[in-house]
């Protein structure tokens, strides 16, 4: 597994960067994330990011557009303005989540 | 006087048909009564659908009462489900009736849910906009397309999961063949709208299904998440304000499970019940279990999964109902047939850590089917089905297939997408 170094924190991530130790981040680290991929966080955007932290480790998996729009009361909309062209994924990559996987 | 007990079956599809007849014949009937329950008696063919547009089958043919699928000694209750209420181990009825019961089985499915989309249950729905994932809106598609003289057919996906998650992709090749058939392809632009980044969910699978869509001129809008239907202007418009024009839309609508998961608190965010992926136990529930498109599982929402699912569930709940552990081991194993139009099919066979890939199936090196490449046999194999399903599957009858996936007879291949 590939090491990266973002700002000055050595963690593992996957071909496509994604980090694949949930412990390896913090906040810190996700503005960093966020950043690389041309976005500023404000609290909008750490209310998404911070149910996808909370989400996954009862779910054991990413949690969908859908689910993030239903359970965080933010609408789909909104995440597209915040986290532009791929929302879901981008969330992801800025939570340190694993990519959400298409349900086959 | 002897003990009885009652397993309650929601839902007499595909899952909750093979589950009862499969526990009828190891459950003793003087200790175990099983109960069936569904909104009506009319148990439909659902792989049928796809060809029902195209001419392919008679309505009629793809229906048969749910009561004559079932076997003696399960007894079927049409009603509506009001709610489960899981602390009173009991089911509620709309028309007020309760059956209590000491093991739930919840297999009432994903159905197609038009309403949440908006715009599409407008003046334009099966007039313009058809779904073919129900009788009535395949049949209703049939005519469409007879009556179809060229234009911009768009083929959608609205969210996912879905049911049948090849199904739209077979549509769009199956459309194209029937234009090329008709003389009428250079009228028709096609295009296929999807949320997800490619043609398909899984690497190897899309890449392939992708240039399969590339090779029939079929263009690809990827990453299409819809928003609304602008019923007057006949355009899907996405949240990031995309528009796609269309003279005919097939689409495929929001997949959920049934409202009465919700209303019971059993459900997620599209009524669907979270289970462990291994066991099909309801999360935080002993007596519960999600079988089907109804459960959660992060595999394909197919009949295939829910027959290799319901092979592990019956060995784990007699374990499970006699005190013991339950050992078997759910993989999410799932496949499917993908026709390609001009009487070809492909095969994909994959579970919840392996992609499809290629190879032969069920058999290394001879199959009789190819995985993941167009053949005549493949189509052959998706048409002979029917027959199986009503007379083997449904029965709960030995199909010679493992019920786990195999990596026999698949191989890697050495360059990825």
């Amino acid at each position: 597994m590939p090491v990266t170094t973002i700002g000055t924190t050595h963690v593992h991530v996957d071909a496509e960067g994604f980090l694949t130790d949930y412990d390896e981040w913090d906040e810190q680290l996700g503005a960093e994330l966020a950043a690389r991929i041309g976005i500023q966080m404000t609290e909008a955007h750490w209310t998404a990011i911070r149910f996808l932290r909370t989400d996954y480790p009862e779910q054991g998996e990413t949690a969908t557009l859908r689910r993030v729009s239903t359970l965080a009361d933010i609408p789909i909309k909104e995440l597209f303005a915040l986290f532009p062209k791929k929302p879901a994924k981008k969330m992801a990559y800025i939570a340190g989540l694993p990519k959400p996987r298409g349900c086959v | 006087m002897v003990e009885m007990r009652r397993l309650l079956v929601l839902g007499g599809g595909t899952a909750g048909t093979i589950v009862a007849n499969k526990l009828r014949r190891r459950l003793d009937r003087r200790h175990w009564q099983i109960t069936v329950v569904d909104q009506d008696d009319v148990h439909v063919y659902q792989p049928g659908f796809l060809f029902l547009p195209f001419g392919g089958h008679r309505p009629e043919e793809l229906v048969k009462p749910r009561r004559r699928q079932l076997a003696a000694g399960v007894e079927l209750v049409l009603g509506e489900v009001d709610r489960v209420e899981p602390a009173a181990n009991a089911v509620a009825l709309a028309d007020g009736g309760r059956l209590a019961y000491d093991y739930l089985v919840i297999a009432t499915g994903t159905t197609p849910r038009p309403d949440q989309t908006p715009g599409m249950l407008g003046p334009e729905w099966r007039t313009s906009i058809f779904d073919f994932y129900t009788l009535d809106g395949a049949v209703a598609l049939a005519q469409a397309l007879r009556e179809f003289d060229g234009g911009r057919l768009v083929v959608h996906v609205v969210d996912t999961p879905i049911k049948c998650p090849v199904a739209p992709l077979e549509f769009a090749f199956l459309a194209e063949a029937c234009f090329r058939a008709r003389g009428m392809r250079d009228r028709v632009e096609l295009v296929y709208a999807t949320p997800l980044p490619g043609a398909f969910t899984k690497p190897i699978a899309s890449a392939e299904l992708g240039s399969m869509l590339e090779e029939r001129k079929i263009s690809l809008e990827a990453d299409f998440v819809v928003e609304r239907i602008d019923d007057e202007a006949k355009t899907l418009v996405s949240y990031d304000e995309r528009e796609i024009g269309f003279d005919l839309l097939v689409t495929v609508p929001l997949n959920m499970g049934a409202d009465f998961v919700a209303r019971s608190g059993l459900g997620d965010e599209l009524n669907y019940v979270p289970v462990d992926k291994h066991t099909l136990l309801a999360k935080g529930y002993e007596n519960i279990f999600a079988i089907g498109d109804a459960a959660n599982l992060p595999t394909s929402k197919a009949g295939s999964v829910a027959h290799f699912a319901v092979e592990v569930f019956t060995e784990n709940f007699l374990a499970h109902i006699a005190g013991k552990p339950m050992t078997g081991r759910f993989d999410g194993h799932a496949n499917c047939f993908v026709e390609a139009g001009d009487g070809q099919a492909l095969l994909i066979d994959f579970n919840y850590d392996t992609e499809p890939l290629p190879g032969a199936y069920p058999l290394p090196g001879l199959g009789p089917f190819g995985l993941l490449r167009p053949s005549a046999v493949n189509h052959w194999g998706k048409v002979a089905f029917r027959w199986l399903y009503w007379h083997a599957l449904l029965p709960g009858h030995p199909i010679p297939l493992p019920a786990h996936m195999t990596m026999a007879g698949k191989h890697q291949p050495t360059t990825k997408e």
